[in-house]
This record gives C-alpha cells, sequence and structure tokens, in this order.
C-alpha cells in the first residue's frame, strides 16, 4: 500500500501585487517517490515549492503534509524538516562548506561530533572528499560544486521529504548529466521522496516517478514518464517534449516489453542455435541480439546498424525473444 | 620645510600641553564614536525590519548632518552647556548618521537569495540576522564606522569652540596669533590620528571576519 505524504487541494497563490502564479492546483505525492514539476520560465514552479515548506503562504486551498494542514504545523519546525535546495544555490558565503552543510543539524542542536561526521559523510557522498572541502568557502569552489554543497546542506538533517529547485540548473550538459546519473544511485540509497523542479523535460523524464507539466499556474497533465510520452494530453505537452518524442519514447520501453515470445527461437541457448535459427537477426558478423532489460533504443540502433530487420533478445544465455522493427512500431504510440 | 621644523620644535617644548590636548582630543572623539555605534547600529538594524523606524531615523540622522557641525554644537550647547559634555553630544549627533546608513544598506544588500535560503533551512528572523545578514553586512557597516570617527577627528578640533579642549586649542589660538607653526602642531597630529584610528578600526574588523567568526567547526546559529 503507497501512503501520499504531500497533498494540494484546489491550491490557488496570489502574490500581493496581484500575480496569480498558481490557479487551483491539485496533486499527491506518494511517499519515497520523487515528483518532478516541469514547465517554462514563469509557471509557477518554484511558488508551488515555496508553498510547501511555507516560504510563501497559499491564498486559498488545502496543502498537506503527512496528512497534516501545514498552516497547522509550525514553520520553523517544517522548514528543518523538509530539505529545500533553492534554485539560486544560496550558500552562505561568508562560512565554511562544513557549516553550510551542518546548518540544519546545527539549528536542530545536534552534538557536535554528530555534526561533523554527517557532514563528512555528506560531502563524501556528493564526491566532495571532505579532508579537502570542508574548510573551502564556498566562493573557492565552482558552480558544481555549488549545487553539491546545496544540495549536500538539504540532505544534512536527514529530512523525509526533499524540494529541490532546479537543482542541476546553472550546468554545463556533461556535468548535469553526470550529477543526474550521481543523484539517482544516491536516491536509490536515501529513498526520500522528492519534489524536483526543471524546465527541462529530457531530466524530468529521467528523473521523474511521476510529471507535473505546467503552464501558466495550471497543471495540464500529472502522469508517469511513460503515460507523459505515450498519450499527451494535448498538443502543449506534445510540443513540451518535443519533436523526438518517438525516440524518447523508445528509451522507455525494454527489449522485454516488445519482444515476440512466440518465435521457435525462443528457449534455445546461442550456443545450441548454431547457424540454424532467424535470418532476420543474422548478418556477416553472426547474430544480433540485446538484453532483456535493455532499452528498445538500443535494439533499434543495433538494427540500424547491423543492417537486419531484428534481433534476439537474450536472458543471460537463453534466447527468450525477438525483437524486429515491425514490433517497434506497433508499440510506438503513433502507431495505435 | 623649516616651517614643519619649527612646529616639531614648538610641539617638543609644549610636550606637556600636547599631550593633555591629545588625549581630550582622543577621549572626545572615540567616547562619542562609541555612543554613535551603541546607538546607530541598532537603531540600524530595527530599520531594516520596521520602515516607520527607518524613514525617522534616517530623518534625524539626516538632519544633524546637513547642518554644519558647528551649527550642530552650536545648536547643542545652549542645552547641554559649555565644555567637554557639549563636545560629546555634538560629535556623537553628527557621527551617527554614516553609521546607520550602512548598517541599513550592509543589510539590505545581503543576496536576497542567501536570506531565502537562511529562511528555507529553518532559521528564526533573529538567527537569520545574527549568523548571516550581520556577518554580511560587516564590512559595509566598518566603513560607515571608519568614515564617521574619521569625520569626528576633523569635527573634533571644532569643540575648542565650546570650551571641549582637543587639539583645536591650538589650531584656532595660532590662526588668531599668526602662529603657523602653533597651528601645523596642532593639525598634524590630527591627520596622523584619523589614519591610526582607521588602521585600527581596520584590523578589529579583520578580526571578526576571521578570527572568531562563526568559525571553526564550532559556533553558528544560535537563539
Ligand atoms: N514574490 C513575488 N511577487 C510577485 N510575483 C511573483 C513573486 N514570485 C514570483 N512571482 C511571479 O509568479 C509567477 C510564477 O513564478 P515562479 O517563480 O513560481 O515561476 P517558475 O516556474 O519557478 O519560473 P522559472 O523557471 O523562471 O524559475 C511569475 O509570473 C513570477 O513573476
Ligand atoms: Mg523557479
Amino acid at each position: 500500500m503507497t501512503s501520499t505524504i504531500i497533498d494540494f487541494e484546489n491550491v490557488t497563490k496570489e502574490y500581493p501585487d496581484g500575480t496569480v502564479a498558481i490557479e487551483d492546483i491539485s496533486f499527491s505525492v506518494e511517499e519515497g517517490t520523487t515528483t518532478v514539476f516541469v514547465g517554462p520560465s514563469g509557471c509557477g514552479k518554484t511558488t508551488t515549492m515555496k508553498l510547501v515548506n511555507r516560504l510563501e503562504e497559499l491564498t486559498s486551498g488545502k496543502i498537506y503534509y503527512d496528512g497534516q494542514e501545514i498552516r497547522s504545523l509550525d514553520k520553523i519546525d517544517l522548514r528543518r524538516n523538509i530539505g529545500y535546495v533553492i534554485q539560486e544555490i544560496g550558500l552562505f558565503d561568508h562560512m565554511t562548506v562544513a557549516e553550510n552543510v551542518g546548518m540544519v543539524p546545527t539549528l536542530l542542536e545536534w552534538d557536535r561530533a554528530r555534526i561533523d561526521d554527517r557532514v563528512d559523510e555528506l560531502l563524501d557522498l556528493m564526491d566532495l572528499p571532505a579532508e579537502t572541502y570542508r574548510d573551502q568557502h564556498p566562493m573557492e569552489l565552482s558552480g558544481g560544486q555549488r549545487q553539491r554543497v546545496g544540495v549536500a546542506r538539504a540532505l544534512a538533517a536527514d529530512p523525509d521529504v526533499m524540494l529541490m529547485d532546479e537543482p542541476f540548473g546553472a550546468l554545463d550538459p556533461i556535468t548535469r548529466e553526470k550529477l543526474q546519473d550521481e543523484f539517482l544511485e544516491i536516491q536509490a540509497q536515501i529513498d526520500k521522496t522528492i519534489l524536483f523542479v526543471t524546465h527541462d523535460i529530457d531530466e524530468a523524464l529521467k528523473m521523474g516517478d511521476k510529471i507535473a507539466i505546467y503552464r501558466n499556474g495550471q497543471i495540464v497533465q500529472y502522469d508517469t514518464p511513460k503515460e507523459i510520452l505515450t498519450n499527451p494530453a494535448n498538443d502543449f505537452v506534445r510540443e513540451f517534449i518535443g519533436s523526438d518524442r518517438l525516440i524518447k519514447e523508445l528509451k522507455f520501453m525494454t527489449a522485454g516489453d516488445v519482444m515476440d515470445e512466440t518465435a521457435d527461437v525462443t528457449g534455445k541457448t546461442l550456443s545450441e542455435l548454431g547457424a540454424a535459427g532467424v535470418e532476420f537477426a543474422r548478418n556477416g558478423q553472426g547474430y544480433l541480439t540485446v538484453e532483456r532489460s535493455e532499452t528498445t533504443h538500443v535494439a533499434l540502433m543495433k538494427i540500424y546498424e547491423g543492417h537486419v530487420e531484428g534481433v534476439l533478445v537474450t536472458e543471460g544465455e537463453e534466447v527468450v525473444g525477438t525483437v524486429t522493427e515491425a514490433d517497434l512500431k506497433r508499440n510506438l504510440s503513433e502507431g495505435r | 620645510m623649516s616651517l614643519l621644523v619649527e612646529s616639531i620644535q614648538y610641539l617638543f617644548d609644549n610636550f606637556e600641553t600636547f599631550l593633555q590636548l591629545l588625549q581630550e582630543h582622543v577621549f572626545l572623539v572615540v567616547v562619542a564614536e562609541v555612543a554613535a555605534v551603541l546607538v546607530a547600529l541598532p537603531v540600524g538594524i530595527l530599520a531594516t525590519r520596521n520602515d516607520a523606524v527607518k524613514r525617522y531615523a534616517l530623518r534625524v540622522g539626516n538632519v544633524f548632518h546637513t547642518i554644519p557641525p558647528l551649527a550642530v554644537i552650536a545648536l547643542v550647547f545652549p542645552f547641554v552647556g559649555i565644555g567637554m559634555k557639549s563636545g560629546f553630544v555634538a560629535l556623537w549627533a553628527y557621527g551617527l548618521l554614516p553609521i546607520l546608513i550602512n548598517t541599513i544598506t550592509g543589510i539590505e544588500e545581503v543576496d536576497e537569495s542567501t536570506v531565502e535560503a537562511a529562511r528555507g533551512v529553518g532559521m528564526t528572523e533573529n538567527q537569520i540576522l545574527k549568523s548571516v545578514q550581520l556577518p554580511l553586512a560587516v564590512p559595509v557597516i566598518f566603513a560607515g564606522i571608519r568614515t564617521s570617527t574619521i569625520i569626528n577627528v576633523g569635527n573634533g578640533y571644532l569643540a575648542f569652540f565650546i570650551g571641549a579642549g582637543g587639539l583645536g586649542d591650538w589650531v584656532v589660538t595660532g590662526i588668531a596669533l599668526f602662529n603657523n607653526p602653533q597651528i601645523l602642531a596642532g593639525a598634524i597630529p590630527g591627520a596622523l590620528l584619523a589614519i591610526g584610528l582607521d588602521l585600527a578600526l581596520g584590523r578589529v574588523e579583520n578580526r571578526l571576519r576571521t578570527g572568531d567568526e562563526p568559525g571553526q567547526r564550532s559556533t553558528t546559529a544560535a537563539a
């Protein structure tokens, strides 16, 4: 059974100057999942984050944190229990890296030794070796390192919920991808509920269990990445995903998802197959194969690169099915 | 050149008096300055959190500061009377504005995102002030204190007119008597005093920023 930890019910936020930043938004975030908020600049993503830790107060509607209406909770306690990576990073430049990371534990009055251990642990986790970095000042760090310190600071007191507002925003594509991969690994270990903001749909598809697509202060679609790719709610979503939607979709299906298991090679091992197997998966070099868990994107690449019509799908030594170009076409949403 | 030698000569010939005047001058400036900091700093901090305080404080500070120093002194002394006390009050009033302005700007110019981050990690407004805004505003606040001090070393010369003593004694008497060596013997130490106090404040500032700053693995924020 899953339970929700953050619930928005018809939430509207109007700033004092009359700007309606978000309007009548409802969604629920399940515990332990990553929900990505994605959309063009100014559509209300940051506002949504700030409403959760009450840096801004909502105008109407209700927000629940772990079943309790957030307005009934103490702001300061709430913020100390929710990790927040702010869009502008916002490190304390007059403090060392260690003091930055140790800020929330210090506020929670952990004892010194425990804070120091925690800081070292987090810096190592973030690939910023503690001996080198703990006594440096933020000004001495690169943009990517600063963002890691920002993430470490948010993680410090082991919060159940993390708000991450474009945590990898100001980075070059290569560093960004590296941090995304690292963070996915870290997330697998720490298993937190994460609300993640980005305006990059690829990042959203990669990081999210669920994605909320924003447009002008409203959520136009709230779904799993796969649903969003295969069933875009409208033209705005379709356009936002981009013209390479089918390639993105291919990356979300595994060979196992689409393979034909009825072929008569199924159940044999590759060596048993010898030269007597299916012709369409063979060229001068022999059979072309993909692992069952590999994406259909990989399968397609192999089909095109090998100039064949299809590939064998294997699990270990055993052939478990086949995937042909026709199978792929049939499974892409456009074909349905 | 010989004028400089003569003034040094004058200074040593009247060394006892010189020490007396210098001591009065330093005392006047330092006490007035400390009092100015003690008032302008808290009021400046308060002003960043309350618009009404800010409006009035700046207005009062401006009034004191736009009237010529001699006029401030003249205004003060009917109330406080002749002597050292009027000198203090006049210099104090005159020294407020630079500290006030710089305290306000220093705090308000701390990067909005840094303050937002501080709020986001769950610091209270007081903790934000103490652990984030004030430390980051130290250079600007100190610039205000230094400006104010230097101005008041100069204003200290005028204190002689209301009988508060100080190096103004030699300068004013020297002018009256066309005694150039005496004027210089009073003026040059004042210039050196201004430079000296400025350097001293610079050192204090550096200590605040590096030495016992929220430093070395220990202190950060507390209620
Ligand atoms: N403090 C504020 N006062 C008034 N209007 C604001 C305030 N903060 C944000 N807004 C407005 O609310 C809208 C949503 O802003 P928000 O910062 O939530 O957008 P965003 O989706 O995070 O954008 P970006 O991708 O550029 O960060 C914008 O029109 C913005 O100008
Ligand atoms: Mg934003």
